[in-house]
């Protein structure tokens, strides 16, 4: 394998990990609020679909991002409805916006483009472009750090920068801020803020409301950066690895970072190598995409390095007498 | 608007004026009416105690106080001014303070940062934390609230982590302090140490709210008391005019029977032998610290003791489910056999099969599944009995007609057994668990807390059935935390403090003082108290120089 | 006191949710520019409108018995299974290997023995989940739904690279033999003289569901184990008191729940296709989520869901043959029914209670 190929691997990587990555800050906020979510897959899928609608109807990626994200919210606000104000139970929420997200968006877009529940192809101004970043292309007969620069860092969609941007963002909310303080706070012991004055239902809405722009970005980016369009099931699954990416990052955001570099990663050598030849053995694709799921059993068994969850994750608050 | 003093009714306190007013509190939960027309009047600069049973309606209250519910009538005056507390952010703005009696801190969280909870001073919390650093060094200073304010909270005692509660309401410049049930969870001494700071809170000027059910709490530390009784106030005194004997009947409405009528036992051959009994659970705490006793039959043995001192671990060991990681290590000899303390052979069905029935420290979390029929109940761990089952099947008939008949024998009220165990009252539900343990006429019954959220009559029934227990010659380990329970039930009493028996005494030459202090470590008889206490640990305070 | 009576609580929270899950998906009709009562018409009448619709209904219905019947068992013990698609899945298998490598003369010996390999593969594909759970709390939800995942990926191994024929392109296994073919109820039908829903896929695996259905319900509340089983659920401390071992109950209700899932694939694999594809089960273990919570885990009730589910699942594939809605009306439905009678329980529950004490006031004044 030369170093040309390692590249291209890696570029490949961070452009598969972006929307994972996306999606499990995603879930990194809603959880640390204990608001337990497996509804990313959802909500992913649904923005995905309203961003390629709307980006097709008015060819701007940017009207459609926006798009994206509302469809994305709406389903963050059936979460909150559900698990927040009526005290459901969060992970059957989670299941049925999950199902919504999944028919919906094939029955509303097989009204609307009757093409089987796919969005057309978007072009030009549909989709975001890639970024060239400065002195790319000077820089690209450099060894060594020029190809790095101009094919790995340089080159990518608006959105790949925002959520790498994210991770250093949510590190410092999360601990730095007076939200994320109070954040963290509601997800250990809500009866801590509400004693102390401050609203659980107000904090948690605020959570799976960011939860639910950032998997608007995730699923705008599947649409209009990763593909030219929405396909029926697009998100195949993404938004469950990137829920065990979080459970794998021990609901910490650099972590985070690294735990969707690595499914990212899996996921671009199962593409390049259906069949990895390793002299020994060859490992067929179908090991690589199961790869993150079965890492995330054997961190969830605990026998390395257990991940605890937030203490009041999954448990809907009331006030006790 | 009125000041508080005009319109108080001639009460003993109104010399001063009143930082605290309620006048005609009410507040019902669905059909239960758990706050009566209540008035109260707390001077400022006082301690003011609020005593009263188990489910009076003294939380209730003091959650209104603090905006967690709001009433269905009546007035709230605080510094003679009228108030409507909608939330606990009004609460706080009218500088009341709560310690509530399961503190509401985050674990992970630092000192600092659980003080600083809701009240940062603008967006970022780096300034926040310095000021609240500063803060709180001064507040150590002046009222010995000493707490590292960097160590997180997991890692505090549990006299520490009520100092960090008492902190974060001065932090939030409470003047007003109520404080739910403080003494619980904390050894005499550690109790002690927190009314020296609640005094000199009260030199400062603050006011204190003490809710609790002790009646030595409030005779060492209040000026006034107000007591309550079945969702109503039923009087305020000054504390130096009344008496313990006095509080108490107000409490209960009555005078209180504090010897159960019971011939003296008649002790036969040791039924439960238990021999250097240690337990260390999966935290690695010594819970049990080398346990020794006999019970014999036709005796009950009582063991008090603050909770939290291995009681509970002592019961659960002895009724086969040890806390899950925990180790165990000496002997369990019950009849003269030896009981396994782990395996298979180790668990609840095989010890009520061998004969030991429990009534356990918690009936709704532990003796009832909530959701189960009161029938259903009756078989709850005698479910393999074979009069329940048919074959492969459960007898539902049969485990009907027994519940029906127990039900009849215990009074259970309303007699209906096809009704969820959820909808009976506290004492009903502790006699379905009562009847359901004592009619399999075990050799060793095993009890918990019998009477607690009891009410009285069924408080005289159940003594009254376990006393018959004890007269057919059976063996009773009676575990309470209410020390005239153990005083008027028991035969003999060991105390238990930190995981081991303090000393034995036998009731009619107990006093409490003496019990107390063996309560809190302390053994009387030896003139070297410091050797009784035992090396501090994790969960234990060290009180320097208090010992001595 | 109940704040209502059982009746209510049992039938009616049930129907108000499945009415506000109908009536969204009308409106969801209405704004997709189609009628409601035209879909609903088609639905009736492609389901349930003659011997054939029947015949597909009654089909699919069976594959929602035993999933739901799945889901149903395991919240019993305060356990959500989602991973009934992956233990189907791997029933699938079982009842491939049984027939592929088992000499099985007629289909009366076939059939107890795909049974057995299908509930063996689908419990096991539960065991692992419920064992972590059991004995080091990794939560359920999380690594049922990996275990989903892992099973499509083991499965398309198995099929591309094990079980195909040499020389076939598709990702399947060989047909099974022909002595071991189900008796569909069209034939018993025919064998009657009766003409009763030709060329439809539902077989003699409709009467085990219904006696599953039985079975269930006598385990649930009728024995010790179901007793423990409905205990643990409710309490663990009260299940520690009562002398009954979590890890045990929570691994054998598990079990059970694995290979009620996996009991499926008598329907479709062996009764239906006759032969292992890929993605066979094509999300009947996620509608037995739906199925059990409509059928306020009870096994009669998880009948009539899954007689609903049924009516639906063959409805919308008719509805996707007749008019412009596509079948996935049907996923939103489900996912509808989900929400009301899972998640938004209280929404439906609280002015249900209200008016309930409202009224008992009344009668009592």
């Amino acid at each position: 394998m030369d170093f040309a190929t390692v590249i291209q691997i890696l570029d490949s990587a961070v452009r598969l990990m972006t929307p994972l990555l996306l999606a499990c800050l995603a879930g990194l906020y809603s959880e640390r609020s204990g608001v337990f979510d497996i509804g990313l897959e959802g909500k992913m899928l649904m923005a995905a679909f309203t961003a390629a609608s709307v980006a097709y109807a008015t060819g701007s990626a940017w009207l459609g991002l926006i798009a994206g994200v509302a469809g994305s919210m709406a389903l963050s606000l059936v979460h909150g409805l559900s698990s927040i104000t009526f005290r459901g139970n969060q992970l059957i929420s989670g299941v049925a916006i999950n199902f919504l997200a999944s028919g919906l968006t094939v029955l509303l877009g097989q009204k609307i483009f009757g093409l089987g529940g796919r969005t057309p192809s978007l072009t030009g101004a549909g989709r975001f472009p890639e970024i060239q970043l400065p002195f790319a292309a000077a820089l690209r007969d450099v060894p060594v750090i020029g190809p790095i620069y101009a094919e790995l860092i340089s080159g990518h969609t608006i959105l790949v920068y925002v959520a790498f941007l994210m991770v250093p963002l949510t590190w410092w909310v999360l601990f730095r801020t007076r939200f994320g303080l109070r954040l963290r706070a509601v997800g250990e012991n809500p009866a801590s803020v509400d004693t102390a004055g401050v609203s659980v239902t107000r904090l948690r809405y605020a959570a799976i409301a960011i939860c639910g722009l950032l998997c608007g970005l995730a699923g705008a980016y599947l649409a209009t950066g990763l593909s030219a369009g929405f396909v029926k099931e697009m998100t195949a699954g993404r938004g469950f690895i990137a829920l065990a990416a979080l459970i794998f990052a021990k609901w910490r955001p650099w972590s985070a970072l690294g735990a969707t570099f690595l499914f990212g990663l899996l996921e671009a050598i199962a593409n390049r190598y259906p069949n990895l030849d390793l002299g020994i053995v060859t490992i067929p694709s179908m090991f690589m995409n199961a790869l993150p799921y079965i890492l995330t059993v054997i961190i969830l068994a605990g026998f390395v390095g257990r991940a605890i969850p937030p203490r009041a994750g999954g448990e809907p608050y009331v006030k006790e007498r | 608007m009125t000041a508080g003093g005009d319109t108080a009714e001639g009460r003993p306190e109104t010399a001063a004026p009143a930082a605290i007013e309620l006048r005609g509190i009410s507040k019902a939960f669905g059909p239960v009416q758990a706050n009566k027309d209540i008035d109260l009047r707390v001077p400022k600069g006082s301690i003011h105690g609020i005593i009263g049973e188990n489910g009076a309606g003294k939380s209730t209250l003091m959650s209104i106080l603090y905006g967690f519910y709001k009433p269905d009538a009546g007035e709230i005056l605080v510094n003679g001014q009228p108030l409507t507390i909608a939330d606990s952010q009004s609460a706080i703005r009218a500088g009341i303070g709560m310690v509530f009696q399961h503190f509401k801190l985050v674990q992970n969280f630092t000192v600092l940062e659980n003080v600083i909870l809701g009240v940062e001073d603008g967006r970022l919390l780096r300034p926040s934390l310095a000021k609240a650093r500063g803060v709180l060094k001064q507040l150590a200073a002046e009222y010995g609230l000493n707490v590292d304010p960097d160590e997180t909270i997991e890692e505090l005692s549990v006299g520490h982590q009520q100092r960090v509660e008492i902190l974060k309401a001065l932090y939030r410049q409470a003047d007003i302090l109520i404080l739910d049930e403080p003494t619980g969870v904390l050894t005499p001494a550690e109790a002690d140490h927190l009314f020296r700071i609640l005094r000199g809170l009260k030199a400062e000027g603050k006011t204190i709210i003490l809710i609790t059910h002790k009646l030595r709490e409030i005779m060492e530390i209040t000026d006034n008391v107000s007591v309550m009784r079945r969702g109503e106030m039923v009087a305020s005194v000054r504390t130096a005019e009344t008496s313990a004997e006095q509080l108490a009947e107000l409490m209960v409405g009555r005078k209180v029977l504090l010897n159960v009528a019971k011939a003296p036992a008649r002790p036969g051959a040791p039924v439960l032998e238990v021999r250097e009994l240690k337990m260390v659970d999966d935290e690695g705490v010594e819970r049990l610290r080398g346990i020794g006793f006999d019970i014999r039959a036709g005796e009950i043995l009582g063991i008090a003791g603050v909770s939290g001192n291995g009681q509970t671990q002592l019961l659960e060991i002895l009724g086969g489910y040890p806390e899950k990681g925990s180790t165990l290590s000496g002997a369990i000899r019950l009849n003269g056999r030896d009981l396994p303390l782990s395996g298979g052979g180790c668990n609840a069905a095989e010890r009520r099969r061998q004969g030991i029935g429990h009534i356990p420290e918690d009936r709704q979390v532990e003796g009832l599944i909530m959701d189960f029929t009161a029938w259903e109940n009756v078989a709850f761990g005698y479910h393999h009995a074979p009069e329940y089952n048919r074959g492969w099947l459960m007898d539902n008939a049969a485990i009907r007609d027994d519940a029906e008949g127990k039900m009849e024998r215990f009074d259970v009220r309303p007699r209906d057994a096809a009704l969820a165990a959820r909808n009976f009252s506290g004492g009903n539900q502790q006699k379905i668990v009562v009847a359901r343990e004592i009619e399999r006429n075990p050799d060793l019954l095993l009890i918990g807390q019998p009477t607690r959220g009891v009410d009285i009559g069924a408080i005289e029934f159940i003594h009254k059935r376990i006393v018959e227990l004890r007269d057919a010659g059976k063996a009773v380990l009676l575990v309470s935390v209410e020390l005239d329970e153990i005083m008027s039930l028991a035969d003999r009493i060991l105390v238990m403090f930190d995981g081991r028996i303090m000393g034995e005494r036998l009731p009619h030459q107990a006093t409490t003082g003496d019990l107390g202090c063996l309560m809190a470590g302390v053994d009387p008889a030896t003139t070297a108290p410091e050797d009784a206490i035992p090396p501090a640990h994790k969960h234990v305070e060290e009180l320097p120089g208090e010992s001595a | 006191m109940d704040k209502m009576p059982k009746w209510a609580d049992v039938i009616l929270t049930p129907l108000i949710s499945l009415i506000l899950a109908m009536a969204i998906s009308a409106l969801v009709i209405l704004a997709i520019g189609e009628s409601p009562w035209e879909a609903l018409t088609t639905m009736v009448d492609g389901a349930l409108g003659s011997s054939y619709g029947w015949g597909f209904t009654l089909y699919y219905t069976t594959n929602f018995i035993f999933t739901g019947l799945a889901v149903m068992v395991a919240y019993h013990a305060s356990l959500f299974n989602i991973g009934g698609e992956g233990q189907a899945a791997m029933g699938g298998l079982g009842v491939a290997l049984v027939l592929l490598y088992l000499p099985l003369p007629h289909w009366a010996l076939a059939l107890p023995a795909a049974m057995v390999g299908a509930a063996l593969f689908g419990a096991a594909w539960a065991l692992i989940p419920a064992w972590l759970q059991a004995k080091r709390g990794s939560h359920i939800v999380i690594t049922t739904i990996m275990f989903n995942f892992i099973a499509a990926a083991a499965l398309n191994y198995v099929l591309v690279n094990l079980l195909r024929p040499v020389g076939s392109m598709d990702p399947a296994s060989a047909r099974f033999p022909p002595a071991t073919h189900l008796p569909k109820l069209s034939e018993m039908a025919a064998g009657i003289g009766l003409d009763w829903g030709r060329n439809t896929p539902v077989n003699v695996t409709f009467f085990v569901a219904i006696a599953a259905c039985l079975l269930v319900w006598l385990l649930i509340w009728r024995t010790r184990l179901g007793y423990e089983i409905r205990a643990l659920g409710r309490s663990e401390p009260g299940a520690l008191y009562a002398g009954i071992n979590p890890v045990r109950i929570i691994v054998i209700a598990m079990l059970v729940s694995g290979g009620l899932a996996g009991l499926m694939a008598i329907n479709n694999v062996m009764g239906e296709s006759e032969r292992l594809v890929l993605n066979a089960v094509e999300g009947a273990g996620f509608i037995g989520i739906a199925v059990a919570l409509m059928g306020r885990n009870h096994p009669f009730g998880v009948f009539l869901a899954a007689l609903l589910f049924g009516f639906l699942y063959q409805g919308g594939g008719e509805l996707a043959l007749w008019t412009s809605i596509p079948r996935e009306l049907i996923v939103v439905i489900q996912a509808l029914v989900i929400l009301f009678t899972g998640a938004l329980d209280n929404m439906v529950r609280m002015p249900l209670e209200r008016i309930f004490l409202a009224m008992r006031k009344r009668g009592r004044a």
